[in-house]
């Protein structure tokens, strides 16, 4: 392969990939839903305690807890509270104040308002992609 | 005084390693005894373990850059090196410190305050200038400097990258936050195997002697199937991300190319086998014929994982983590290990060939282990049946014994790690400063 070719195919590579990243940053993620509010502070808690360590949103995260990206829809806020107030035994007891308490719920609330995860109710294609229609709200 | 940086980076790869490996054993039985070591509860340990498993393999990829540029003797801005080393320490502390503390930044694989990212950027500034003057004269390069630069500038670039939540505007929704935080992680896996498997094909090529494959067509293609899904293949991790459905499908067709991959591993195995009855006495040809078979096993679990109707069931499973332990293990640190014996041309030692075997067989139960409790647990949260609870429970056996094979891939690996230090640390000092007329 002569050197040439090599910076040829290397140069379109990497302007695809500009291309491309600026489509990802941009219309590839339009912001629906924003976050806003206590959500906001209950993102840097989420993050200060490392709850992603153990939890995963959209499947994303360590494993030794359950994905928490609908929680609220499905168990509800008495459910989540009772979790964040005492821990359990793999969970620690973060001793958090009513309000750190809020701001969480406030993010998981948030989160569970993008979408649904996981995928259920789906259909496979023969060319192996997945059929399904999540978009909430 | 000429001091062998190569070496310097070696030294704290082999000491990243060993720490890394005992955090790893106790995150895993704190799957099984939660209560186990409660200072360094699961979401201290586990970031502990990933990001000095992380640190053992940039150590080594950027001391084999280092290495190469010292055996040739064309370094230039040596010192710049040294700082590059003594940032790296010094930051790698502080990151220690703060996840033991429970100080953190929050946010997957780069668990520390963001803070500590400038010494990092700021160290990387270093390397280049060391890599990019010293090499910038040299005709004709062989694929692996071609992988080494691009290994350099992509790290910068997709750290950088990883660190653009701090903006608003780049975490200001969890789709958006989620998506490019899994763009730079695809990216700068890509950037430390560029590293990783320039190291590989230096050293094939110091022990065969030949040249000419490193200069070959095949050896750039195969590097730009590498570098295009560098860019592009990101994205199996996020299907379940509600972002443009373009994202996935794009990351979809990207993946299965690397089924020429696994393709040409096939139609050669005949002349790999040949390759191996000459070298198979040499130790550090022993490790890399060890990555090339976990090569081929983990490039078709990912093949088989990015495919959307296969990854519904597995995506967020402790399939994904055989996936990167699998590849992490089993091809990088092969790799990495061939890159430090073959540097020092050991002799024949049971005290490499014993924790060779330890190290493959364990890991072959570890990784099975992974697959099969993930695979229980993604189909079993589809169907929706049974409660997070319900399921740990039913994994807990595999779990169990994904925890021994643990121990012993750990104990394989401290065995050969020990073994490697102490021969190192018997010419020192002049091995790493050089002889003080
Ligand atoms: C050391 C690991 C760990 C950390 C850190 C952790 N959790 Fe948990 N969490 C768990 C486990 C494990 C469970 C499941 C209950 C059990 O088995 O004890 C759980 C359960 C939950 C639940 C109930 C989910 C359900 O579907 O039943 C919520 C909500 C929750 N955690 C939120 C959080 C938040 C918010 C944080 C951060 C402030 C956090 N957790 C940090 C381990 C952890
Ligand atoms: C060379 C050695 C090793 C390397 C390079 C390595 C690398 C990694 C990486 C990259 C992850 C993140 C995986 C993910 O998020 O999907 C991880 C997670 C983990 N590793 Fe290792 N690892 C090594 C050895 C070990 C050993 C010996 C054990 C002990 C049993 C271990 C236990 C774990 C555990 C428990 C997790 C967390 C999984 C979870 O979140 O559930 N690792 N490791």
């Amino acid at each position: 392969m002569g050197l040439s070719v090599k910076r040829i195919v290397f140069f379109t590579l990497v302007t695809a990939y500009l291309f491309y990243t600026s489509f990802v940053y941009t219309e590839g993620t339009i912001t629906e839903y924003p976050i806003t509010g206590d959500a906001i502070e209950g993102r840097q808690l989420f993050r200060d305690k490392n709850c992603i360590a153990c939890h995963q949103l959209y499947g994303l995260g360590g494993y030794m807890g359950p994905d928490l990206t609908n929680v609220m829809s499905i168990k509800g806020e008495v459910y989540v509270r009772a979790f964040l107030e005492n821990g359990t035994q793999k969970m620690p007891d973060f001793s958090l104040e009513e309000k750190e308490v809020k701001n969480l719920i406030a993010y998981l609330t948030y989160v569970d308002s993008t979408s649904l995860y996981p995928t259920r109710n789906f259909e496979l294609t023969w060319y192996g992609t997945v059929n399904s229609n999540p978009i909430k709200k | 005084m000429k001091i062998r940086i190569g070496r310097l980076f070696i030294i704290t790869g082999i000491s990243s390693l060993s720490l890394a490996l005992l955090f790893g054993v106790l995150a895993a039985v704190q799957f099984i005894f939660p209560d186990f070591i409660p200072e360094i509860a699961f979401y201290k340990a586990r970031p502990l373990h990933v990001s000095l498993a992380v640190s053992w393999i940039f150590s080594i990829g950027i001391g084999a850059v280092y290495n190469y540029l010292e055996e040739k003797e064309i370094i230039r801005f040596q010192f710049a090196g040294f700082i590059h080393w003594i940032i790296y320490v010094v930051t790698g502390i502080f990151i220690i410190v703060s996840y033991l503390k429970g100080t953190f930044g929050g946010r997957e694989y780069w668990e520390f305050p963001p803070v500590l990212s400038i010494p990092i950027l700021i160290s990387w500034l270093f390397f280049g200038l060391v890599f990019f003057s010293s090499v910038i004269k040299i005709k004709n390069w062989p694929v692996y400097l071609w992988m080494w630069s691009t290994g350099i500038v992509i790290f910068f670039v997709t750290f950088l990258e990883a660190n653009s939540w701090i903006f608003d505007y780049f975490s200001n929704s969890v789709v958006r936050e989620l998506t490019i935080q899994w763009k730079s992680y695809g990216s700068l896996v890509g950037s430390w195997n560029m590293l990783v498997y320039g190291a590989g094909l230096y050293v094939m090529e110091k022990i065969s002697g030949e040249d000419s494959y490193a200069k070959s067509g095949i050896a750039f293609v195969l590097y730009f199937v590498g570098l295009t899904n560098l860019f592009f293949n990101w994205a199996h991790h996020i299907y379940a991300v509600p972002a443009s459905p373009w994202i996935g499908n794009i990351a979809y067709v990207i993946s299965m190319t690397e089924l020429f991959i696994i393709g040409r591993i096939i139609w050669k195995w005949k002349g790999t086998l040949t390759t191996a009855q000459k070298f198979h006495h040499k130790h550090p040809y022993l490790f890399l014929l060890a990555s090339d078979i976990w090569v081929f096993l983990n490039l078709a679990l990912a093949i088989l994982i990015s495919v959307p109707a296969i990854n519904v069931y597995t995506h967020g499973t402790h399939v994904t983590v055989a996936h990167a332990m699998g590849s992490t293990i089993g091809i990088n640190s092969m790799i990495l290990v061939a890159f430090i014996l073959h540097h020092f041309s050991w002799r024949k030692s049971w005290w490499i060939i014993i924790p060779y075997w330890i190290i493959n067989i364990s890991l072959l139960c570890f990784w099975i282990a992974l697959i099969g409790s993930g695979i229980l647990k993604g189909v079993a949260v589809v169907e929706g049946t049974s409660s997070f609870q319900e399921i740990m429970i039913s994994i807990e056996p595999i779990l169990k014994f994904f925890m021994y094979s643990g121990a012993f891939l750990a104990l394989g690996f401290l065995i050969l790690l020990f073994h490697l230090l102490f021969e190192f640390l018997q010419d020192f000092p002049e091995n790493i400063f050089g002889k003080t007329e």
